[in-house]
């Protein structure tokens, strides 16, 4: 009887440990193999990628080029997302579960079609989005989007939005309306309502989606690929060029594996602040 | 529960367009009579679908995605169910090991899996082609058959188990007869998303697949990076409708709230 939940787990764990987790180990001692233009990969071990990413200032600009979107991006989506769960959370039944569908749905449509329209809608100076925005007033000459950082972080934002609200959605489900309720009547007004009794009751969601909206817009590929075109490198379509055009895939699992690490850590930390910050919510 | 203001209102209208825009602007696109990218005012025209039917590139990329997803969420709902009986029914030493092992698909970017799948696939001769795909695929939407699959598992009162047993039923048909078909309704939906995923994947696919393996967000991906024209936005309005079809079939089946936000399952 001891053995059976051994058993039952047996066959997942023969896959992930064999497709999963072999790859992975593998990745990380490419990245201290030697690759040239003629002889190809050498299974040495030597520091050579490592030293090269860590002391070219390339990789340093491609980095700080990835995480300076990827911290843009989670603003943006908190800044945006939450007050539009809190929206979400106060509609009638029907309209609640059509606008969720309608907000969440985009999640699960390919980001190669959703980045898409974001090309087509930015189409150069001409494209919709400045054309829009110069007839509102609000900018006097079109703003370059393709093959910008602007561009990316705007359709990053777009993409990833809906694990934000997701996020704030779910905590403000463990809200209290009475609450808000008792707010109101002891004679605090809507602001100091949503400042004190809303937000920090929904600050762990806010949290938890920021730590997932960082994490996958540091790690994106097709939007920063299709948006940024060949030029402006994040680090994920670095290391997709080193690995199926420059070929040097040593150098491209370095990148991987710094990516990896990075935002391992990051997520850890963050992770453990949250929990430590917010124990009474989430105990 | 107090009501939305016009300001509130006004700011969720502002929202949605900006969510539905660049999909809307896909469709739209798609049906231009022009030969370039246009937006169409008055005359529409199903050119560019019919167009599609003329790269076969694209339509055997269609058949190559349906088939891997099929496939490879098949096989991920068969490794989930026996892993979620253990984890949701069992106290045992790793357990919580083992759940985030097989979680960890969400957890590691794909753009690192994408290029440990090469590497991993390059050495043992298996780059490029189905059986690799099949294999990535299942470990990459695992985490979604087996989310669902939890769920349901954790959701079943073991009173309808005892109850059989105690009429005599062997552990063999209890399994049969009364806990798989009430697990059913959740393997089919973790089935359905775990399909939807592999559908739609791009990041991790376009390592491995090769030129004869290629998905059709990859093939789709591979295009842009070259060119934008009309024939991409109808291929893409085909991919929209496909998903928002699945979506529409699967919040009727399961609801989307529970899909998405997940209740129930071994969470925290």
């Amino acid at each position: 009887m001891k053995a059976t939940p051994y058993l039952l787990v047996l066959p997942a764990l023969v896959l992930f440990a064999a497709i999963v987790i072999v790859p992975l180990v593998m990745t990380v001692a490419l990245s201290f193999h030697d690759w040239g233009q003629y002889k190809g990969i050498e299974p040495v071990f030597i520091l050579k990628n490592w030293r090269e990413v860590l002391e070219d200032s390339y990789y340093w600009e491609v980095f700080g080029r990835t995480f300076r979107i990827a911290a843009l991006v989670t603003v943006l989506s908190a800044v945006f997302g939450a007050p539009e769960a809190y929206i979400l959370n106060r509609m009638k039944s029907p309209w609640r579960g059509l606008f969720l569908l309608v907000i969440l749905g985009p999640l699960l449509i390919s980001v190669v079609a959703r980045t898409l329209g974001w090309a087509l809608l930015f189409g150069g100076n001409s494209g919709l989005v400045n054309k829009g925005l110069m007839a509102a007033g609000l900018i006097s000459a079109p703003i370059p989007f393709m093959f910008t950082e602007t561009g990316m972080v705007v359709a990053l934002t777009h993409v990833l939005m809906p694990y934000m609200v997701l996020s704030v959605w779910a905590a403000l489900q463990r809200l209290d309306p009475q609450i808000e309720n008792a707010a109101v009547a002891l004679g605090a007004g809507p602001l100091t309502t949503l400042r004190r009794i809303v937000l920090p009751q929904a600050m762990p969601g806010i949290l938890s989606g920021a730590i997932i909206v960082f994490s996958l817009a540091a790690s994106a590929f097709a939007t920063p690929a299709i948006i940024g075109g060949r030029r402006l490198k994040v680090a994920s379509t670095l290391a997709y060029d080193e690995f199926l055009n420059t070929l040097n895939w040593p150098l491209g699992a370095t990148v991987a594996v710094i990516l990896l690490v990075v935002l391992a850590t990051a997520v850890i930390v963050a992770n453990r602040l949250v929990e430590r910050r917010y124990a009474q919510v989430f105990g | 529960m107090s009501r939305n203001g016009p300001i509130a209102l006004a700011y969720h209208t502002l929202f949605v367009i900006f969510m539905l825009a660049p999909i809307v602007v896909v469709c739209w696109v798609a049906f231009t009579p022009e030969g370039f990218l246009s937006f169409p005012t008055t005359n529409w025209s199903l050119r560019w679908f019919y167009a599609i039917a003329r790269y076969p590139e694209f339509v055997s990329a269609f058949w190559q995605s349906l088939g891997l997803g099929a496939l490879s969420s098949a096989l991920a709902v068969g490794f989930s169910v026996p892993a979620a009986l253990a984890i949701a029914r069992h106290r045992f030493k790793g357990r919580e090991a083992f759940t985030a092992l097989f979680m960890s698909p969400l957890m590691i970017p794909y753009i690192v899996l994408g290029i440990a799948f090469l590497r991993f696939f390059t050495e043992i001769g298996l780059s490029g082609s189905f059986t690799g795909l099949v294999l990535a695929h299942i470990v990459v939407v695992m985490p979604f058959a087996l989310r669902l699959t939890l769920a349901s598992a954790a959701g079943l009162d073991r009173s309808i188990e005892h109850a059989a047993v105690s009429l005599g039923a062997s552990e063999w048909t209890v399994l049969k007869r009364v806990t798989l078909p009430l697990v059913v309704p959740g393997l089919a939906s973790g089935w359905a998303l775990a399909f939807i995923n592999s559908f739609d994947e791009v990041t991790m696919t376009v390592f491995i697949a090769g030129p004869g393996t290629a998905t059709l967000p990859v093939r789709m991906f591979l295009y842009i990076q070259d060119n934008i024209d009309p024939l991409v936005t109808s291929v893409s309005a085909c991919v929209i409708a496909t998903t928002v079809g699945g979506l529409i079939a699967l919040d009727r089946a399961y609801g989307l709230e529970r899909l998405l936000v997940g209740r129930g399952h071994d969470g925290r």
